[in-house]
Formats: structure tokens, sequence, C-alpha cells
């Protein structure tokens, strides 16, 4: 089972690859042309096209690219001239901080209010809170970020800063005042649909029969709600988890932008920006590993957290 | 609310076989609109539509030459919202810059849902290697999330409007496929599918004459939650810097570009921020209400989508 999704997981790696490959090298239209814009002469269109391998056919400059990726050489920057690797590796630690804070932050935040939500059903709590949630999940990541910056940073608090630089050569968590906006952001994008998820599910297991023979015992509210029904929702609350951990994979691009934050997201800006076509590909291509990555890793754990599952053996 | 007899015929047993009545749309749409939390979102996504789309018409100056001669000035009698990062008139801006956004979005919204609904109805309806081609490429396509898949695309050709609008329609095709085609799965083993099915009806009839009529209430859902998504995603490009392109003004854009003024004139900011807020509140909870609405009962969104076995995603 977790051999055969490792497997289809490679196998979608590869497909992913080649879509990135065809999206900046094989669509019509020279791509050293668009690099270069205004000021392609003709030697530098020749020089770049040599290093992109562009005067190759299409199969042999995939080749060398992906035989590059698997051997661990992912390019050369066009925009400064420095080994992708090099220039993405710290931000990767950086955007990796950001992604497992607001994980982390968002899940129990939101897991709480919706295990309490569920508890207190139709109470007044469930229902403000329930109206929050779908008002929050409409709204695009950057408004919640201008949102958090105009009343913590420039307009109503000056209690935090309203840009996240972190000097080349320090950690992020050396400076923790740095985290707290894009975190919060991140968090707060995600909350509403674990809270949706969390209430839902332990609203359904609550509903159970085996539920009603724990209160029937006389088993404490509290002791059913997280020794009971808790564990039975958790299948469905990883795979949301799960989910919303990819959506921060796309997250992070606005919200590294907005705080000027430098990771990989905002680095995909400037590459954009720039037509850096190498690292756009590198950048790309770990952001849908990283999907696959957690695809699996949540079917899996959803498997082993699920009670019934762990009973049949 | 106008009479609680009207509410009472429409939620009177509508089917008698397992067949969805034609219009079964516009009932429920009614009955989404008449709900109060309908009500509420299609007014506030309804106020900030007929803004962006009069906007342009009662725009007081240009929204692309400087009224003063600084910029982040405080509102006036003359801009009633100040000006911008460039001294152009804020309100006349804000009040240009929200048709082409809405156009883009809902191209792209078509765009996605048609393809989706196309590939979802055939890997159901076909089965075999057809479907199992079909959602092994929606996988692949999956991996991307939404944005970075249209960065993706504007990275070598350049942000183009018609691009924009194919990148994100391409984005929103597999989700809705995926959706579709796990509904439809259940409609294609219905009796009066395998009906017409003996009546040598061709493949096509079958899958958009008597399958796609009975995915009407998640084809509505679907375009909802894709606008929304398509407004977030678009303005987030503008934003970036790599959507629509300046000086034309654009919502996203203008958030971008004032925001270094947020201290002097926060209006230019908040502003087009509030009314991004409002549009995608407004769909968002309209969508929600015809989610409530189509399944007779007041059970939100996610309830239902548990029940139909999909598992609602939010993606941008």
């Amino acid at each position: 089972m977790v051999v055969v999704r490792v497997v289809l997981g490679l196998l979608t790696l590869f497909a992913v690859s080649v879509v990135i490959f065809v999206a900046t090298q094989a669509l019509p239209g020279n791509a050293a042309y668009a690099v270069l814009g205004h000021s392609a002469t003709p030697q530098r269109l020749h020089a770049l096209e040599d290093q992109l391998h562009l005067n190759r056919s299409l199969p042999s400059q995939y080749g060398s690219w992906i035989g590059g990726v698997l051997g661990g050489n992912f390019g050369t920057s066009l925009a400064n001239r420095e080994s992708v690797s090099s220039l993405i590796g710290p931000r990767l630690v950086n955007s990796a901080v950001l992604v497992i804070g607001a994980g982390l932050v968002g899940t129990l935040f939101a897991g709480i209010l919706g295990l309490i939500a569920a508890a207190r059903r139709d109470g007044l709590f469930d229902h403000v809170a329930s109206v929050i949630a779908l008002t929050i999940t409409a709204l695009p990541e950057f408004v919640v970020a201008i949102a958090l910056v105009i009343v913590f940073a420039v307009n109503l608090l000056h209690i935090l800063p309203a840009v996240s630089t972190i000097p080349p050569g320090t950690s992020p968590l050396d400076d923790i005042s740095a985290l707290w906006l894009p975190i919060g952001t991140l968090s707060l994008v995600i909350a509403p649909y674990i809270f949706r998820m969390t209430r839902g599910a332990v609203i359904e297991a609550l509903e159970s029969d085996y539920v009603e023979m724990a209160e029937l015992k006389g088993i404490s509210r509290w002791r059913v709600l997280l020794v009971h029904a808790l564990p039975n929702s958790l299948p469905p609350v990883i795979q949301v988890i799960g989910l919303n951990l990819l959506y921060l994979a796309g997250g992070i691009v606005v919200v590294e932008y907005v705080f000027n934050y430098p990771g990989i997201g905002a680095a995909l800006v400037d590459a954009v920006s720039n037509r850096d076509i190498p690292t756009i590909q590198f950048i790309v291509l770990i952001l849908a590993a990283f999907y696959v990555f957690v695809n699996i890793t949540t079917d899996v754990i959803a498997l082993m957290a699920s009670p019934r599952r762990r009973a049949r053996r | 609310m106008s009479s609680r007899g009207q509410i009472g015929a429409l939620t009177a047993p509508r089917r008698v076989v397992g067949r969805g009545t034609r219009r079964e749309w516009l009932v429920i749409l009614k009955r989404a609109t008449r709900s109060r939390r309908g009500a509420v979102g299609l007014s506030l996504a309804g106020f900030v539509v007929l803004l962006a789309l009069i906007g342009p018409l009662i725009a007081p100056h240009s929204p692309t030459a400087p009224v003063t001669l600084f910029p982040f000035s405080k509102p006036t009698s003359a801009a009633s919202l100040g000006s911008d990062v460039l001294g152009r008139d804020v309100l006349s801006r804000v009040l240009d810059g929200g048709a082409v956004l809405l156009g883009i979005a809902a191209a792209a919204t078509a765009i996605g849902v048609a393809a989706g609904v196309i590939l979802g109805i055939a890997a159901a309806y076909y089965g075999r290697w057809t479907d199992g081609i079909i959602m092994r490429t929606v996988d692949v396509f999956l991996a991307f999330p939404q944005l970075v898949f249209a960065l993706l695309l504007v990275s070598v050709v350049g942000p183009k409007l018609w691009l924009i609008m194919v990148a994100v329609g391409i984005s929103h095709a597999p989700q809705v496929a995926r959706v579709i085609r796990s509904v439809a799965l259940d409609v294609c083993e219905r009796d009066y599918v395998k009906a017409v099915e003996l009546m040598d009806t061709p493949a096509r009839k079958v899958m958009f004459g008597e399958i796609l009529p009975n995915l009407s209430s998640v084809v509505m859902v679907e375009l909802g939650l894709r606008f929304t998504t398509s407004i977030v995603i678009i303005a987030g490009l503008s934003f970036l810097g790599l959507g629509i392109q300046p000086p034309a003004a654009n919502w996203g854009l203008m958030i971008n570009e004032n925001r270094i003024g947020l201290g002097v004139n926060p209006w230019a900011v908040v502003v087009p921020a509030s009314l991004i807020a409002l549009l995608t509140i407004g769909l968002n909870t309209y969508t929600d209400a015809i989610a409530r609405a189509s399944l007779g009962v007041d059970r939100p969104a996610e309830e239902m989508v548990v029940a139909t076995g999909i598992i609602l995603d939010r993606s941008a």
C-alpha cells in the first residue's frame, strides 16, 4: 500500500517535471529572447541559448536539465550567476520555518476552537465562530496580511514590524518579532477549514453509538469528548491539515512578498519578474515535490491514526 | 421572504423518480437567494460588481493622470479619497479598477469549470482507461499550487491578459474535474441513464443531455467557488506586479503600489482591499447558501461535501 503510493508519487513528480519544462522552455517563443528582452544582441542570445541548451532538441534539453537535477546540479541563476542551490538553500530553511510555524499555530488554534464549537453545538460560540470562519475563508491572503499590517504595525498599534527582512547569515528564529505577522497571516488563512472540519468530524463522532454508550456509562462529558470522540475524528482532520499544508505551499508566495521575507516564495516572484528560468524551474519543482510528499504522508498517517483500523490488526 | 407558502411548495418533494427536473438549477438559485445567508451574500457581491461595472462611467478624474503633485495627499474636496503614490485620484482609480478584474475572473471561471465538467463527466462515464488517463493527469496538475501554476505560465510569455485568463482557467480544471467525476459516477449508474443508453443514444447526448442536468447543483457550487478563487488569484497576481499591467488601475495593484504610503493616506489601500474583501466574502456566502439550498436542509457546505464523498479543497 505505502510502496504503491510512493511509486505513484515518483511517477507524478516525473510528469510534473515535464510540465515545468514545457511551460518554461518548450512553449512557442524563444525563451532566450524573453529573458534578454531589449538587451538581446546576437552574441548574448547565442551565449544564453548555449547555457540553457536551447539550440538542442527538446528531449535532449529536458534530459540535460533533469539529469542535472537528479545529480544535485540545479543550474545557474540567470539573474546573478550564482548556482541556484546556493541561492535557494538558506531561503528554503526560512520558508520551512514559516510553513511549520503556521501549520502548528493554525492547527492548534483552529482545532481547539472546532472542538469547543462541536461540544457546544448551536450555542452562541458555535454560531459566531462559524460566521467568522466563513468570512475569513473567502479572504485573499494579501488582504489578511495588509489588514494585520494596518492593525499591528502601521496605523493602529505599533507593536510589530511591517517588514520581516532577515539579514543574510542569521536565522529567522533569532528575531521572533519578525515572524509574528507572516505566521499570523498564514495561520488565519488556514484556520477556517481546520475549524470547520474538526467541528464537523467531532459532531459526527458525538452522534455515534459508542459515544452514546460511553455517556450511558456515566463518563464525564469532557472525557467523552477528548478520549472517545476526538480520536475517531482524527483521520478526516489529518487529511484537512495535509490539504492546508499544501495550501501553505502556495500561500507563502504572496505572504513572503508582502513582508519582504527572504524565503523561496519571494524568490519565485523575483525570478518570474527577472525571467530567471533555472531558478523558476527549481522552486516550482520543490513546491510540487512538497505537495507529493505531504499527500503521501497524510494518507499514511490518516491510515495509522484510525482507531478502527488499529483495532483490526 | 415574501410568502411562506411558496417556500413550502419548493421544499416539498420535488422529484418522484431519481431524476432532477429540468430547471432544477433555477429552483435552487431562487431558494438560495431567499435564504437570509444568500440574500446577504448576494447583496454584498452585487454591490461591488455594480460599483465595478458603472465605476468607469462615473469616475470624476482620469484614473491614470495625476490630479496633484503630491503623492499620498489626504482626502480633499477635489479628491475625496486623497491621492495615490503618483498623485493620481484614488477614488477614480478605485472606480476604474474593478471591471477588468471581474471580466478576466469570469472568463477564467467559465474556461475552468467548462473544462473540468467535460473532463469529469467523461472520466465517470467512460471509466476504464479514459478515467485512468484523465485522473492521473489531474493528479499531476493538482501538484501545482494554483498561483504558482499561473506564475509558471506567465514567466516566459509575460503577463498578457489572455494568458492570465487561460492559466487561471487551466488551474481550475483539475479541481473541478475531480469533484464532478465523483458525483457523476453515481449518476451514471442510475436507471434512466441505462435506459437512454439502451435506445442507442450517442455518448455525447447521454453525457450532456442526461448526466449534466443532474449535476446542476454541484456545477453551481463549483462556479461560485471557482469565481471566488479566480478573483483571489488574479488580484493576487496583480498585487505581485505580474497581472494586469500598470498604469491601468486595478484593486490588487493599487494595494501593492500604495502600501508604502499606508501611514500617510491609508484610504489608497483600505478602499481597494475592502472592496476585494466584500466581493469574495459575498460570493463565498452566496455559494454556501446555494450548497445549503441544493441539499434542501440547512447544512453547511462542508457537510454536504462530506456527504457526497468529496473533500472540499481550497486552493489559490
